[in-house]
């Protein structure tokens, strides 16, 4: 017996890979603290504290989607709900003078987090796969709207506000300035990115696996997946509980948007972005889509329309998320084959960013004329100026689409043939791939 | 009080057959690809637009037979270069395509008609009150769309019973590969079946577009609604959704009518609580609840018959 727990027991770590393990968590503390010294700019340290809240909330998303296999249409509920209770506890703190400071107050948002997702949890997670999803968005409306009905507790449209400097003082801080918020999230986010990590080692976060692979099986071997899938759950609620209490004190207000589908929507999209697959993806994810709905409204009107595109295109050919398309490339990088992929990828990118130029083109020009087809054609999108109404144009979006297209299709033939070679070259060299 | 009772009967049976139009291309869908469709709506909101701007070119009637065909043919492309090409990817992935394409076509939508309502009539021919029960009167349109939908529901009906298309179908539904094997191309009776129920949706959002408001977030404000219908039903369950698309029609209209309160039946709240939370509670009425009903409707469905009304199967 003992011996066949030791063979199917994974061998203690040794001390060097405990280093790099323990290391990697101090590196990113000291980053996390050296972050603001290089860019301090107060635009910079709000873009960084919005990036911490984001991580949280699409780390404690993946708890359910990527952990357990759940689709939640509904997440923003508990982010949500944190939020506005921790408005309403900064308030009621504040007016009574109660000894307690404004960095633990993101934990009243996680319990509440945590209260309404074991309140609604139990009747959502019945079911799993496409019912959930569908029960998730029915529960996620049902909150949406009693929070406009109930107007003394949610502000209506225009929400709650609060004041987070009049809390109780430690070290002197009043939590005012940008920069001693950013370093209240930063140090949320560390505590919770460590504790959800942790949370997936655990024998709880392998039956979530479990649930998610295989619930017959889970059934058989004596574990009850309804109630797996609701622990989850309230976890998950936990989490965003605390995301959505870091933002309520950012923002210092809090409103019926965060409860609402589009924040769900958000969610979704930056934790399958950056790939549900691996713990890191979720962050890859929110800091993608952060500095994308920042940098992108920036430049185009119709920036929803890219992130939609692009979700679409996640979706469709690397279902893996970013993190997922870049650990594709592991196996090849140990076996020393990448190199002979690398050029496959230089000649397929040139036609593909042709095919993408001449679609943003188009897409521009189209809403130039449907939107203000008054005005001056002369535009001006991603930087770069042209005239709308010139044929010229036309013509070079039709070419660079068409043509792009025609050509990259050639290329991603080219691109597969060389994967298929360096991948069976790396599986002969014991590479597993 | 009779007359109350009559017209919110009306209504809420013609609001249920024109979730059941749209609900019974969603649960046809379901069925056979086993991916809730939950761009569904959006084909509603398109067919709604389409329809105004080829009214606006052609008249109505026209509209009312092109605007479901170009929807249909969208979502027919919509099959077979997106959903069959993420089908490999599983089902979450198939969900999540219709969800983004959702997005999109909302957002397209708004570049091209804006975000506030366009002013898309009933046509004049029909622009007439049918009768008069007591003192009001029924407009004639409201007729015209229950016929409408009764009238596709019957010839869906009809096929999918009585043809040898129907056979197919739903062979299809339950033994893709058996159908398969002799000699039917599943692929396309997909594709087919994908662009009738998105064309059905574009059929009750031509007949609705005038009679509701025809805006950029209408597939956003019915999405929901409709997959209520779906779950309350029993996912996959035809019959199902029928009787729960007629149950949310008349529950959300009835509610819509009346005005009831806690404050009406026990009189006003005591001074010491008229600032509390409890006051909203106290004094909200239920015609400004009508829009949570059917999700307390699911929730309690969920309690009490988790597998929804004429549901089967797991998943």
């Amino acid at each position: 017996m003992s011996e066949i727990t030791a063979s199917a027991a994974p061998p203690l770590p040794a001390v060097a890979e405990k280093i790099k393990f323990y290391g990697l968590w101090v590196a990113t503390a000291i980053v996390l603290l050296w972050l603001p010294i290089i860019f301090g700019s107060g635009g910079s340290l709000t873009t960084f504290s919005l990036i911490g809240i984001s991580i949280i909330f699409a780390l404690s998303y993946n708890i359910l989607l990527g952990q357990t296999g759940m689709l939640s249409f509904g997440h923003a509920v508990y982010y949500g709900l944190g939020g506005f209770l921790v408005v309403h506890a900064i308030n009621i703190i504040g007016a009574n003078k109660l000894p307690i400071p404004l960095p633990i107050v993101p934990l009243i948002g996680g319990l509440t987090g945590l209260f309404f997702a074991a309140l609604l949890g139990w009747v959502s997670t019945k079911r799993s796969g496409t019912a959930f999803a569908m029960i998730s968005l029915g529960v996620a409306e049902l909150i949406a709207s009693s929070a406009l009905i109930l107007r003394s507790f949610f502000g209506g449209e225009a929400g709650i506000s609060a004041n987070r400097t009049k809390l109780l003082r430690v070290f002197d801080w009043n939590f005012g300035p940008q920069i001693q918020i950013y370093y209240l999230v930063a140090a949320w986010t560390l505590i919770a990115v460590i504790a959800m990590y942790a949370l997936t080692r655990t024998p709880l976060g392998r039956m979530c696996n479990a649930v998610r692979d295989n619930p017959e099986r889970v059934q058989f071997v004596g574990y009850d997946p309804h109630v797996v899938r609701y622990l989850a759950f309230c976890f998950a609620g936990f989490f965003a509980g605390i995301a959505g209490a870091l933002a309520a004190i950012n923002f210092e207000i809090a409103n019926s948007a965060y409860l609402g589908a589009a924040q769900s929507g958000t969610v979704l999209f930056a934790a399958y972005i950056g790939g549900i697959g691996f713990f890191i993806g979720p962050i890859v994810g929110a800091i993608f889509v952060t500095f994308l709905s920042l940098g992108l409204s920036d430049l185009t009107p119709v920036w929803q329309l890219y992130f939609g595109l692009i979700f679409i295109a996640v979706v469709v050919f690397a279902p893996g998320g970013i993190t997922g398309l870049l650990m594709m490339h592991r196996p090849l990088l140990k076996a020393g084959t990448l190199p002979s992929v690398l050029p496959s990828y230089l000649v397929a990118l040139v036609p593909t960013l042709a095919m993408i130029a001449g679609l943003i083109l188009s897409i521009e020009t189209i809403v130039h004329f449907s939107v203000n087809p008054g005005s001056d054609s002369h535009i001006k999108a991603f930087g770069v100026s042209f005239d709308a109404a010139s044929p010229f144009i036309w013509a070079m979006a039709a070419i660079l689409l068409i043509g792009g297209f025609l050509v990259a299709r050639r290329t991603w033939t080219w691109v597969g043939h060389a994967w298929d070679h360096a991948t069976s070259t790396a599986r002969e060299k014991g590479v597993a791939a | 009080m009779l007359e109350l009772i009559v017209i919110s009967t009306l209504n809420g049976v013609l609001f249920g057959m024109l979730l059941f139009l749209m609900a019974s291309g969603l649960t046809i869908i379901f069925s056979m690809l086993g991916v809730l469709n939950f761009a569904h709506a959006s084909f509603y909101m398109l067919g709604a637009f389409f329809g105004f701007q080829i009214s606006r070119w052609f008249g109505f009637w026209p509209a009312l037979l092109i605007a479901p065909l170009l929807a249909g043919a969208i979502g027919a492309g919509v099959e077979r270069f997106g959903l069959r090409r993420v089908h490999k990817n599983g089902h979450v992935a198939e969900l999540l395509f219709t969800f983004g394409l959702a997005f999109v076509i909302e957002e397209i939508v708004q570049i091209i008609w804006g975000k506030s309502p366009v002013d898309f009539r009933i046509p004049p021919i029909l622009d007439f009150p049918a009768f008069t029960i007591f003192s009001t009167n029924y407009p004639a349109y409201k007729m015209f769309m229950l016929l409408v939908s009764i009238a596709i529901f019957a010839a869906l009906l009809i096929i999918l019973k009585k043809t040898r298309v129907g056979l197919i179908v739903q062979a299809a539904l339950t033994h893709p590969h058996m159908v398969g094997h002799l000699g039917h191309n599943v692929g396309r009776i997909f594709m087919v079946v994908f662009g009738v129920g998105t064309a059905l949706a574009a059929v009750a959002g031509v007949i609705a577009g005038p009679a509701l408001v025809t805006q950029a977030n209408m597939a956003g404000l019915l999405g929901p609604i409709l997959f209520v219908v779906v779950v309350v039903g029993g996912l996959g369950s035809l019959p199902g959704a029928f009787i729960a698309s007629l149950l949310i029609g008349l529950l959300q209209t009835f509610a819509v009518s009346m005005n009831g309160s806690l404050s009406g039946a026990f009189g006003p709240l005591g001074p010491d609580y008229a600032s509390t939370w409890l006051a909203d509670i106290w004094s909200v009425t239920i015609a400004q609840i009508a829009p949570i009903m059917p999700y307390v409707l699911l929730v309690l469905i969920l309690i009490f018959r988790p597998m929804g009304l004429l549901g089967t199967r797991e998943t």
